[in-house]
């Protein structure tokens, strides 16, 4: 696949100033190639008009960026302090295991990489982990290696708050350089946890 | 009657919650229609007279805030909402956002009238997909409905995984297209913010919180909180209780009267330590179950409110292991910019892995409190402040617990015990 310039512009057209676009831009290079490619950020210099060392220097800032290939499906484990605890770590640990892989490791076949990822502002769902960015709250080792195996089998279980189906690495990241991909209205409005004080103060307490 | 007052969060529960249908038909852009035909002086003033003060760990009023804006400067102004939440425990604006983003969009249109911005900006972390499909729908639905376009533009920015675009002025570098890094203040936002313009930054709740302020009036807004904490906020309850989740309540309610509502601790266990507000607020223990959970009480017993991040831990957890993740975690997200936190915060994963295994010594306790002495207040942003929260924090309550690794030569806890699938004990 190569780099839509027209539609690069119409990113940097979101903006007062064009080099606000960089973010989205290399967001979007990762959505055609899967990861920050030397041509993407060659092409977003020419774009925006600034040195490719400049690219480079906030393509390399940012943890989202990738410099090499991960999987289709990028699966992150929060070991942050709290989803640690209460099993993000026996999580991680089990999918290092079960997939051979270490931190920031991708399997063979191209199909999961895993790495452990911070506070995903999910606390209230822990342990919590993410698939292409898309959450799967209340984790058990068993339910996470479920997740990869049917990420590895082309059938990955569905989000638990997000789309119907999980998108792949490459589409998760069109929709965070800002495209729309029509899928806003699947899934719940919000989980169980999100719901409990509401719940409990409309039944008086 | 229920000490709970879901104001952001009553329609949560309806499965259209995030659809303009749905927040038309609960009224909402009711209050953007009335806010545009007041003069903007008058909504600052109605948004000072409430109390609102910012949700986003600082507490500053929001109003006073919009009230630093010149005016007649001929200058473009921006307003930037801050939605990078990524403090540890802080889970409040990411389900905000999913069940009803709309009135993050009506509370921009009315800020942007209030500080006399054509153009406002979302900037929104980058790790939660499904949220940034339901931002940009309903902001693409809020400009075919006409609330966006005329005279107010509003941009969606999405960030790429890094803590510290929480900071604003390091979110502002980030929003011009830099990496994330704080910036020397003065000059403070309000002055040279955005593109060097004055520029409003405010969180995801603050300003969500304005179109009902702008319905109800500022009384009603005073009616709830405590003296100088009004209004109602988000409580996130995390970790070691029945019932984790989000709880809208007003200002000043305690972790007993929360934790009695969640079903109380797990059960066959005790709580052992918490966060007030986030991994970044000093710790608390069972001594402060009655503290009241406003800007006031929780700084007078020696933390912060910050994000209303409960985060509860019972006594199966370490909490030399919980404070070594934390120091793992502020050590990856320093910037790098200001010495003290970028090296300091290295020394301290050093230090604290060494006490956790169990090869420490008693000497290091002295060492890790000097290091957070020489780390507070020294750099430009308060990432390394936040950092020396928790070390100093836990060596006060807990130093026990330290001296036991170094005594045992090893950590006297089992982690399987804390996990969730370990379960409760009866």
């Amino acid at each position: 696949m190569t780099l839509d310039r027209d539609l690069m512009q119409t990113i940097i057209k979101r903006y007062p100033r064009s080099r606000s676009a960089i973010m989205p831009l290399l967001h979007y290079v990762q959505s055609v190639s899967g990861y920050v490619t030397n041509d993407g950020i060659e092409t977003i210099s020419e774009l925006l008009e600034i040195e490719t060392a400049e690219v480079s220097a906030v393509a390399t800032f940012y943890t989202q960026y990738k410099r090499k290939p991960v999987g289709e499906y990028h699966v992150g484990v929060c070991t942050n302090t709290l989803c640690a605890v209460m099993g993000g770590d026996a999580i991680f640990a089990a999918l290092k295991d079960h997939l051979g892989v270490e931190n920031d490791g991708v399997t063979a076949d191209g199909k999961v990489s895993l790495e452990h990822i911070e506070c995903n502002a999910a606390c209230d769902y822990a342990p919590v982990v993410m698939a292409n960015w898309e959450f799967y709250d209340n984790q058990t080792v068993e339910s996470a290696k479920a997740l990869v195996d049917g990420a590895r089998a082309g059938n990955p279980p569905a989000p638990t708050r997000g789309p119907n189906r999980l998108v792949t690495y490459k589409e998760a990241s069109a929709v965070l350089a800002g495209l729309d991909d029509g899928l806003a209205r699947e899934g719940v409005q919000a989980g169980e946890a999100t719901l409990l004080g509401l719940k409990l103060s409309k039944e008086g307490k | 009657m229920s000490k709970l007052t879901p104001v952001l969060s009553a329609h949560w529960d309806q499965p259209d919650s995030f659809t303009i249908e749905a927040y038309t038909r609960n009224g909402g852009y009711t209050a953007s229609k009335k806010a545009l035909a007041m003069d903007p002086d008058a909504v600052i003033q109605m948004v000072k007279d409430s109390g609102l003060r910012g949700r986003g760990g600082a507490g500053f009023p929001t109003g006073m805030k919009w009230g630093f804006i010149p005016q007649g400067d001929d200058k473009d102004h921006y307003l930037v909402v801050n939605a990078d939440e990524s403090e540890p425990g802080t889970c409040k604006d990411t389900p905000l956002l999913m069940a009803n983003p709309h009135v993050l969009i009506e509370g921009c249109i009315i800020a942007c009238h209030a500080i006399r911005a054509k153009h406002a900006f979302i900037y929104i972390r980058g790790e939660v997909t499904h949220v940034v499909r339901r931002v940009n729908a309903a902001i693409a639905d809020a400009y075919k409905a006409g609330h966006l376009g005329n005279g107010i533009e509003l941009t969606l920015h999405i960030g790429a995984g890094a803590y510290i675009c929480g900071e604003e002025t390091a979110l502002l570098d980030s929003l011009e297209g830099f990496r994330g890094q704080p910036r020397l203040r003065p000059p403070f936002p309000a002055i040279a913010g955005l593109y060097a313009r004055p520029t409003v930054v405010n969180n995801v709740e603050s300003i969500s919180a304005v179109p009902a302020i702008i319905n109800n009036g500022a009384e009603w807004y005073q009616s709830m909180g405590t003296e100088k904490s009004k209004g109602a906020t988000l409580y996130s309850l995390s970790g070691h209780v029945n019932n984790p989740g989000q709880f809208e309540a007003p200002l000043g309610i305690t972790l007993r009267e929360i934790l009695e509502l969640a079903g109380g601790i797990r059960n066959g266990h005790k709580l052992k330590f918490w966060t007030p507000g986030g991994s970044s607020t000093p710790l608390f223990t069972d001594e402060h179950l009655d503290t009241p959970l406003d800007y006031e009480g929780v700084a007078a017993a020696g933390s912060m409110l910050g994000t209303k991040a409960l985060q509860i831990f019972d006594e199966t957890t370490c909490v030399v292991r919980a404070v070594l993740r934390w120091t793992e975690f502020y050590k990856h997200e320093s910037c790098g910019k200001c010495t003290p936190c970028r090296e300091g915060t290295w020394w301290l994963v050093q230090i604290l892995r060494d006490l956790e295994n169990g090869t420490g010594t008693e000497a290091d306790l002295e060492k890790l409190l000097d290091l957070c002495d020489n780390i507070m207040g020294r750099s430009f942003c308060a990432l390394g402040d936040g950092a020396t929260s928790p070390i100093t924090s836990s060596i006060k309550y807990f130093r026990d617990e330290y001296i036991a690794h170094v005594t045992n030569g090893a950590c006297p806890f089992d982690p399987v015990k804390s996990t969730l699938f370990a379960g409760a004990v009866n």
